[in-house]
C-alpha cells in the first residue's frame, strides 16, 4: 500500500487562500491574532496589504467582516471554531446571517482534536450553531483535497459560509479518481446494503476503515462523506435509509446539534428509520494528546464497528 | 520593602519559573512567555498579599484570583503547587490524559482555582461579578485578576472596566501585565490596545503602574492599590515576556511553544544560576 499522506485541513486552507489571492485580486483576509495558528499566515506574507490583523476581537472582527462585505468586498474572516462560532455567534447570526452577507467563515482548531489546550478551545458546537442561522451554509471538508476544493467553492457562494477546519494532520483518501466536490452534495465512497455510516470531517476516513473491518464481518455497510451539513443532501441521506433501513452517523461534535441531528431532520420527515449517533456524547473535552483523545471520545474505526454491530438489531 | 522577605519572594519567584520550565517541557506544549512576565507577581501575591488557605482552598472569606489570561496556566499552577494547594508532582502531567492540570484553568478540579478560563476577556467579568458578590453580602475580600495586554483588544474588557467604575468596586485589583507582546507580535503593531492607563482611568478606575520584575515596586502599588475606596484598581505593570530565560525573552516566538531538550537544558541552567546568585 502506498504511504499514507497525512495533513491538517488549516494548512489546506491558508494554501488555498494563497491560491485564491492570485486569482481575486480584490480578496480580503482577517484574523485576529491567530495567523500562524488559522494558517493565514502565508496569505498575509503574499498579500500584505490585503490582510487585516483585528487583534484578539473576535466579534468586532465578524462585524468588520459584515461591513466590508456590505461595501462589496470579498472577504474570509479567520479565528479558532471556538471563537469565530462560539464568542462571536451573534454577531455572525446578525450582522452576516441576516442581512445574507457573502463573508466566509474559516474556523480552525474545531473538535476534540485540538488536544493539550483542553476543554475550553475544544468547539464541539459549532455546526449546531452555524447550521441554526437560516442562510448559512456549513461545510465541514474529510481532508486536505476537498478542503481546498471547499474554499475555491465558497467563494463562489452568494451568501455568508462557515468552513469547519482541523489542528489535527489527517489522511488524504480524496484523491481517487473522479473525486468532484460539489457544494450540498453527499459523496457515496462505499457502497453497501445492510447498512449506512454517514461521516463528515476526520470521521470519514474512520468510517471508511471501519466498513472494511464490517465486511470482513460479513456486514456490507456504506460509507457516505456528507462535507456539506447545510445545505444537506437529502436524496442520499434517504436514498440510503430506504435501502439501508439503518443510518449510523459519525462527527467530531456534539451528538446534539450536529450531523446526526441534521440526518436525523431529514429522514424523520420521510423515510423514518433508525439514526444512531456517534460524536461527543454531551461532555466537555480535556486536554491530552489528540489521537488518544479521539479514541477515548469513541471517535474512531473501533468504535464506529462496535456500534454498527451492537445497532443491526434496530433494524426491522 | 524588608531585605528578608525580598530575599525570599526572589528565590520563590526563581523556583516557580523552574516549575513553569519543567512543565511546559514535560507536557510539550503550553504558554511559557506569559507566565514568565507574571511569575514575581503571582508569587507577591500567594506568597505577601493573599488571604488564602491550601488547606481550605474555598475558604469562605479568601481573596479570590482570577487569570483572565488563562493560557498562563503554568505560571498560576507552579504558584499553586509551591503555595502547597497540591503536589508539585502534579506539574509533571500538565496537559496529559488523566490530569488534573488543563491546558487552561479548571476550577472544578483544581484547587485553589477560583475561575476557570481560557477564553481571553471573560475572566475580568467574572472577577468583577465576584467583587460585586463581596460588595453584597459585606464581605471583606478582595479580587484580584491578570490579564494581557493582547486581551485588552476584547471588547467584553472594557465592557467589565465600565461595570466596575459604575459600581465602584473597590474591592476589585486588575493587574495588566504590559509585556508588549501577543501571538501575531508586538501590540503596537498588531492592533494596538494603547494607551492603557489612560483608558482604564476614562472608566472610572484608579491607575497605578508598577515594574513587574522589582518587588519593591511590586509591594508599593499593591500597598496603594489596598487604601484605594470607590474605586477599581487597575496595576500596569511594565513586563519582559518569558523573564528569566534569555532566549525567550521579548521573543513572540516564545509565546506557546514548549522547549526542546537542548533548550530546556538551557532554560534550567540559567534560571538555576540567577537562582544561586540570590
Ligand atoms: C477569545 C480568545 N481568542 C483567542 C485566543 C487565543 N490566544 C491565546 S493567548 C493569545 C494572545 C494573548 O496575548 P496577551 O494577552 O498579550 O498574553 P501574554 O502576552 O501575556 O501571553 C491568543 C490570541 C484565546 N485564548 N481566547
Ligand atoms: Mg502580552
Amino acid at each position: 500500500m502506498a504511504d499514507i499522506i497525512k495533513k491538517a485541513t488549516r494548512d489546506s486552507y491558508g494554501e488555498a487562500l494563497v491560491e485564491l489571492g492570485k486569482v481575486h485580486d480584490d480578496l480580503l483576509v482577517l484574523v485576529a491574532d491567530l495567523a500562524d495558528a488559522t494558517k493565514v499566515e502565508g496569505f498575509k506574507k503574499a498579500y500584505p496589504e490585503r490582510f487585516f490583523d483585528c487583534g484578539i476581537a473576535e466579534a468586532n472582527m465578524m462585524g468588520i467582516a459584515a461591513g466590508l462585505a456590505a461595501a462589496g468586498k470579498k472577504v474570509f474572516a479567520s479565528s479558532f471554531a471556538m471563537f469565530a462560532a462560539g464568542r462571536a455567534y451573534e454577531i455572525v447570526r446578525n450582522s452576516i446571517g441576516y442581512p445574507h452577507l457573502p463573508v466566509k467563515i474559516g474556523a480552525t482548531h474545531a473538535g476534540i482534536s485540538v488536544g493539550e489546550d483542553g476543554a475550553s478551545h475544544q468547539c464541539c458546537e459549532d455546526i449546531a450553531l452555524m447550521r441554526t442561522i437560516p442562510g448559512m451554509t456549513v461545510i465541514n471538508p474529510s481532508d486536505d483535497i476537498e478542503a481546498k476544493a471547499a474554499v475555491f467553492a465558497a467563494m463562489d457562494i452568494d451568501g455568508p459560509v462557515y468552513i469547519r477546519f482541523g489542528r489535527l494532520a489527517i489522511p488524504v483518501i480524496n484523491g481517487f479518481d473522479g473525486y468532484k466536490f460539489e457544494v450540498g452534495k453527499g459523496v457515496t465512497l462505499k457502497e453497501g446494503a445492510d447498512v449506512t455510516i454517514i461521516a463528515t470531517g476526520l470521521l470519514v476516513c474512520e468510517a471508511l476503515e471501519a466498513a472494511k473491518t464490517l465486511e470482513a464481518d460479513g456486514i456490507s455497510a456504506r460509507v457516505i462523506n456528507i462535507h456539506t451539513i447545510k445545505p444537506i443532501d437529502e436524496d442520499i441521506i434517504i436514498k440510503a435509509a430506504k435501502e439501508t433501513g439503518l443510518l449510523i452517523t459519525a462527527e467530531e461534535h456534539s451528538v446534539i446539534g450536529g450531523l446526526g441531528s441534521a440526518v436525523a431532520d431529514v429522514v424523520t420527515a420521510s423515510t423514518p428509520v433508525p439514526v444512531v449517533k456517534i460524536g461527543v456524547n454531551d461532555v466537555f473535552g480535556h486536554s491530552g494528546p489528540a489521537p488518544e483523545l479521539l479514541k477515548e471520545f469513541g471517535l474512531s474505526a473501533e468504535n464506529i464497528v462496535k456500534t454498527v454491530k451492537a445497532s443491526m438489531s434496530l433494524k426491522k | 520593602m524588608d531585605s528578608e522577605l525580598k530575599k525570599k519572594l526572589q528565590r520563590q519567584a526563581a523556583k516557580i519559573r523552574m516549575n513553569i520550565i519543567d512543565a511546559v517541557y514535560g507536557a510539550k506544549s503550553g504558554h511559557p512567555g506569559g507566565s514568565l512576565s507574571i511569575a514575581d507577581t503571582l508569587t507577591y501575591l500567594y506568597f505577601a498579599k493573599m488571604h488564602v488557605d491550601p488547606k481550605n482552598p474555598k475558604m469562605k472569606d479568601r481573596d479570590r484570583f482570577v487569570l483572565s489570561k488563562g493560557h498562563c496556566a503554568p505560571g498560576l499552577y507552579s504558584t499553586l503547587a509551591e503555595r502547597g494547594f497540591f503536589d508539585v508532582s502534579e506539574l509533571k502531567k500538565l496537559r496529559q490524559v488523566g490530569a488534573m492540570l488543563q491546558g487552561h484553568p479548571d476550577m472544578k478540579h483544581t484547587p485553589g482555582v477560583d475561575m476557570s478560563t481560557g477564553s481571553l476577556g471573560q475572566g475580568i467579568s467574572a472577577a468583577a461579578g465576584m467583587a460585586l458578590a463581596g460588595k453584597i453580602d459585606s464581605a471583606g475580600y478582595k479580587v484580584y485578576t491578570i490579564l494581557g495586554d493582547g486581551e485588552l483588544e476584547e471588547g467584553q474588557v472594557w465592557e467589565a472596566a465600565m461595570f466596575a467604575g459604575h459600581n465602584k468596586l473597590d474591592n476589585l485589583v486588575a493587574i495588566i501585565d504590559n509585556n508588549g507582546l501577543q501571538i501575531d507580535g508586538k501590540i503596537s503593531d498588531v492592533c494596538s490596545p494603547m494607551p492603557i492607563t489612560d483608558k482604564f482611568a476614562a472608566f472610572g478606575w484608579h491607575v497605578i503602574t508598577m515594574n513587574a520584575h522589582d518587588f519593591d515596586s511590586i509591594e508599593k502599588a499593591f500597598d496603594e492599590a489596598e487604601k484605594i475606596q470607590y474605586q477599581p484598581v487597575a496595576i500596569v505593570q511594565t513586563s519582559v515576556k518569558g523573564k528569566g530565560v534569555s532566549f525567550m525573552e521579548n521573543n513572540a516566538g516564545w509565546h506557546g511553544k514548549a522547549p526542546n531538550a537542548e533548550q530546556y537544558e538551557q532554560a534550567m541552567t540559567e534560571l538555576k544560576t540567577a537562582m544561586a546568585a540570590l
